[in-house]
């Protein structure tokens, strides 16, 4: 007779703790300042989802919450666009290809902060290069510091140089892995350039779009250190997004309960909308 | 549907070629006539593929023209040639339903829809792919990709030429019959001439009735299967077709008389004169037998195949092969070969050098 046992379930003890000490637990004590209220000195008292549902009827989150989207939808509807048609018209084969992509990998190798620091200084208007080119050369009065315009369309221009990259890089992936028989076919077959984009080259790139949508959608929903650097959420609270509001109540007001709370719905969001549209995009796969 | 003219074509991948040996394409002269049904055969590398490219205009040759009829089309693109290929893997568009991808072709040159539908309905019933037309092209197992594919191809009724690039590559074994049969059939239906490229003999030969054979950029020999088989115009052809192939011996001759090994082989016919370092003498497993008396040889490996036995010799240092159907000697043996007459060849530098015997004629 077959002995059984569960003793192969030690073999995953030590990813398990791994796993439990650099996040479980950790989370856990973001779930544990959810549901109470602490004034210090480890003194706990029980609040129940109240922090819950005082976030989700705060004004404050909502508008942040509204920023959040509005940034992040800005950052996609034109980094993906931007990004396949700057692949489209990478050379596919020569000397120039390394250089292309190299140049390309270039701001994604740039630290974050370093990122705002630099966006900072280009935009000031007396001494930054754009600044100064914006305000006494063409006359445009342009200040982040007072504009929220100004501001928001410094930090989606930011994202758009530090990431669009990655579209880039994984849109170029995607077309050089299409086979020459395909163009040819399509030429044999007199398919227009834009046929041949929307029945070959977006199908063979959906995958690794998937995939450069996803990754930016995370990234940019948690964005922090550029925002912070650059605008540190101002001028007002224009530019406060999800993650400066944040830091900023749990740090900054120290409400560890309310701010645990809303880091899970935070959390759940992201994981929420992630979720979603890769069931939606790989739904056809399935079949 | 047109006669196609290939006319001092050359053609090479360098911006300046230097030699011959720069050329994937050294001097192709060819017409193929409307209608036929032709092979291009040869191993990696030959440049057929290249030549295929050149027809279809997905290659502009370095030198030469291309006519379909009298209609020069050398600079012409692709799209504007009526024509249709078929590649070593499938190509279909994958989020397009089967129906959609065989219109294909036929809405890119705004033909109305009744006509789109009812040639789609003609071309999937030939390729027998009717129950599958709604499915979604890109869920489809091979063979029926390559299926779509060549439909793709048939679909226009004004297409000149159909070209095959190594259609049978992935499909299974099992299939690739069934697939080579059907084309044979769809050539019958159809009439339009249609140029099957393959390394594959047996592909070659049940596809085509005309074979042309390639070797380093060169057409060595134009034929039927069976002129191919019987009187190959070069040594290449003959070691290339066939299995195994021909026999090529290393020969001298004296005065007319082609001599092996210091004794005199009968040949078909003449020798045709000529200057040429090189003389061989060339003659296919089926015609070489074993016999009482003749030339003395060693049986090396006897390799019964199930349709007939082959047994392989030694003649000193030369091997040679011969087909028996039973008796077969066993290794080790000395046995006495005896050629053919009407099928022994001569050839001088590769090429064949004797006058057609009244047998073969």
């Amino acid at each position: 007779m077959k002995t059984e046992n569960q003793r192969a379930w030690f073999l995953v003890l030590p990813v398990l703790l791994l796993v439990a000490f650099n996040a479980l637990i950790p989370m856990m004590t973001v779930v544990n300042y959810s549901v109470q209220e602490t004034f210090g000195d480890n003194l706990f008292f029980w609040e129940g989802l109240g922090w819950y549902e005082q976030i989700l009827r705060s004004e404050r989150f909502h508008a942040a919450l509204g920023r959040q989207f509005l940034f992040t939808g800005l950052i996609l509807v034109i980094e993906v666009p931007l990004g396949i048609i700057i692949a489209l018209s990478m050379p596919r084969q020569g000397i120039w290809v390394p250089v292309c992509l190299v140049l390309m990998a270039l701001p994604m190798l740039i630290p974050w902060n370093v990122v705002g620091a630099m966006w900072n200084i280009f935009t000031l208007p007396d001494i930054g290069l754009l600044g100064y080119f914006l305000n006494h050369t063409l006359g445009i009065n342009y200040d982040m510091t007072q504009d929220p315009l100004a501001a928001w369309i410094t930090i989606v221009t930011m994202d758009v140089w530090h990431w669009t990259s990655l579209v880039v890089l994984l849109a170029y992936a995607g077309l050089v892995s299409i086979p020459d028989a395909y163009y040819q076919a399509a030429k044999i077959d007199g398919a227009s350039n834009w046929a041949v984009f929307r029945f070959i080259q977006l199908p063979k790139m959906k995958n690794v779009l998937t995939i450069a949508i996803l990754l930016r959608f995370m990234d940019s929903f948690n964005i922090y250190t550029e925002p912070f650097v650059l605008t540190g959420g101002g001028p007002g609270n224009s530019t406060t997004l999800l993650s400066i509001d944040l830091v900023k109540m749990a740090l900054g007001q120290f409400d560890l309960g309310p701010a645990a709370a809303m880091s899970l719905i935070y959390f759940a969001i992201t994981l929420g909308v992630s979720w979603l549209f890769y069931t939606l995009m790989t739904r056809d796969d399935l079949n | 549907m047109a006669k196609i003219t290939l006319s001092n074509l050359r053609h090479s991948y360098y911006p300046d070629p230097k030699g011959p040996d720069d050329y994937a394409l050294k001097m192709i002269d060819l017409d193929w006539n409307d209608g036929g049904a032709y092979a291009l055969l040869g191993p990696s590398g030959c440049g057929k593929s290249t030549l295929l490219n050149i027809i279809s205009g997905l290659l502009v040759p370095s030198e030469g023209r291309i006519l379909f009829d009298d209609r020069d089309v050398t600079e012409l693109p692709p799209s504007q040639r009526n024509i249709a290929q078929v590649f070593q893997f499938p190509v279909i568009y994958d989020t397009m339903s089967v129906r959609d991808n065989l219109a294909f072709p036929l809405r890119n040159r705004g033909v109305d829809e009744a006509t789109v539908s009812r040639r789609v309905t003609e071309i999937a019933e030939m390729l027998e792919v009717t129950d599958i037309l709604d499915r979604k092209a890109a869920a489809l197992s091979p063979d029926n990709k390559q299926k779509v594919s060549m439909g793709r191809g048939l679909v226009r009724d004004d297409v000149n030429v159909v070209m095959f690039d190594e259609p049978l590559t992935v499909i299974d074994p099992h299939l690739k019959w069934k697939l080579r049969s059907k084309l044979k059939e769809l050539h019958q239906r159809v009439r339009a001439t249609m140029i099957y490229v393959t390394h594959d003999q047996t592909e070659a030969l049940t596809f085509a009735d005309q074979v042309v054979v390639m070797q380093e950029g060169e057409i060595v020999q134009i034929g039927t299967p069976v002129e191919l088989f019987e009187r190959p115009a070069h040594t290449f052809v003959g070691h290339f077709i066939g299995s195994p192939g021909m026999n090529i011996l290393p020969c001298e001759t004296t005065g007319g008389t082609a001599m092996f090994r210091g004794q005199p082989v009968a040949l078909e016919g003449e020798i045709v004169p000529g200057d040429g370092a090189r003389t061989e003498i060339g003659i296919r497993p089926e015609f070489v037998s074993l016999a009482d008396s003749g030339i003395e040889a060693v049986v090396r490996k006897v390799s019964d195949v199930g349709r007939h036995i082959v047994v392989e010799t030694l003649i000193g240092e030369d091997r040679v092969a011969a087909i028996v159907k039973d008796n077969a000697p066993a290794t080790g043996e000395t046995v006495h070969l005896n050629f053919r007459p009407d099928r022994t060849r001569l050839y001088r530098d590769g090429w064949l050098a004797t006058t057609a015997g009244e047998a073969a004629q």
